[in-house]
């Protein structure tokens, strides 16, 4: 099953620079309808008053972080089956262990490359 | 003397007992005087003290030299806005990398497909590039992070040496270093070269 590129993808972070950069590489995969949230809570509003197909979220951010935020998702009945990547540049061992705990589908270390962030997109939503 | 001893031994076991003040330098000073004044028929100890407390008043001098007051007032917040005006200028740079690094995807719409190719290409290698604001940015708010503990440090060494009579909060490195771990623990940055696990180690690690 080939992956539906016209599906919304929700893009959490609290660095502009990095949506930007993920939403270009993103659309240079094929997405073109990305949305974007600047940490936890305010992607948790987002997802609850519109349907993604897959969230990409960063792991340091305040008030909520992404690790947080992944519990939310994960713990509401009408958002758990959603797809959640973790891109993050926390790559301890206990950083990947809670996220594995928290249900996390794919984790991405800072920096990455557009094949690395493809590879992984098409590991938890099928080939391109 | 007992009572000199035992203010002072109720100053340590006091310290030592609540991880919190510690006894005040010239408070140390002052009793450690005392015993020396009412117990001099003990020339081994009146010695051992006496040099004691010169040791105490010239490590009281040595901080006053070294202006602590001023490295706290004036080189840390000055160091603080250097490392913000890096972020600041780091993260305006990039996006004026990233402006033109659209507009060439915008004009790589429009050549031949070979072209168009070798263009894409390129743009991605800088998109991918210009992720090193969010990384530096991540390490100077360590720094930053790191600095203001250096303040408290300073603010406990400056406390010490005052002889103030009021005692002032002095955080701990508890603060810092709970024991046991929970999410803030989790927020530790970019990792050092070493430090932390590449993508493959991690992707073994999720099994994925």
């Amino acid at each position: 099953m080939s992956v539906d590129t016209t599906m919304n993808v929700l893009i959490v972070d609290d660095y502009a620079t990095m949506l930007r950069i993920v939403r270009n590489l993103l659309k240079q995969i094929g997405f073109s309808n990305v949305d974007e949230a600047s940490d936890g809570g305010q992607a948790l509003q987002m997802m609850k008053l519109k349907k993604y197909g897959l969230v990409i979220s960063d792991w340091n951010m305040e008030p909520m972080t992404g690790i947080q935020l992944l519990r939310e998702v994960r713990g509401d009945d009408s958002l758990r089956e959603t797809p959640f990547i973790m891109v993050t540049a926390e790559s301890k061992t206990e950083n990947v262990v809670e996220a594995k705990k928290a249900g996390v589908s794919n984790y991405i270390v800072k920096p990455f490359n557009s094949d690395t962030l493809k590879g992984k997109i098409a590991g938890v939503l099928g080939q391109f | 003397m007992s009572s000199v001893n035992a203010g002072l031994e109720g100053q340590i076991r006091k310290a030592i007992s609540e991880k919190s003040d510690p006894p005040q330098l010239s408070a140390i000073g002052t009793n450690v005087g005392a015993i020396m004044s009412s117990w001099p028929s003990d020339k081994g100890l009146y010695l051992e003290l006496k040099r004691l407390a010169a040791f105490i008043e010239q490590t009281k001098s040595e901080i006053a030299a070294l202006r602590p007051d001023e490295v706290k007032l004036a080189f840390l917040p000055k160091a603080t806005d250097e490392l913000d005006a890096i972020v600041k200028s780091t993260a305006e740079a990039t996006n004026r990398i990233m402006d033109a690094a659209e507009v060439v995807t915008s004009v790589a719409d429009g050549v031949a497909p070979e072209a168009s190719s070798k263009l894409m290409d390129a743009v991605t290698s800088i998109y991918e590039a210009c992720s090193f604001q969010d990384i530096t940015g991540q390490r100077i708010t360590k720094v930053v992070s790191t600095l203001k503990i250096i303040e408290t440090r300073i603010d406990q060494m400056i406390f010490s040496a005052s002889g103030a009579d009021a005692a002032v909060p002095v955080p701990t490195l508890d603060a810092y270093a709970p024991d046991s771990v929970c999410d803030a623990d989790l927020l530790n940055g970019p990792a050092l070269p070493g430090q932390g696990r590449s993508q493959a180690e991690i992707d073994a690690l999720l099994g994925f």
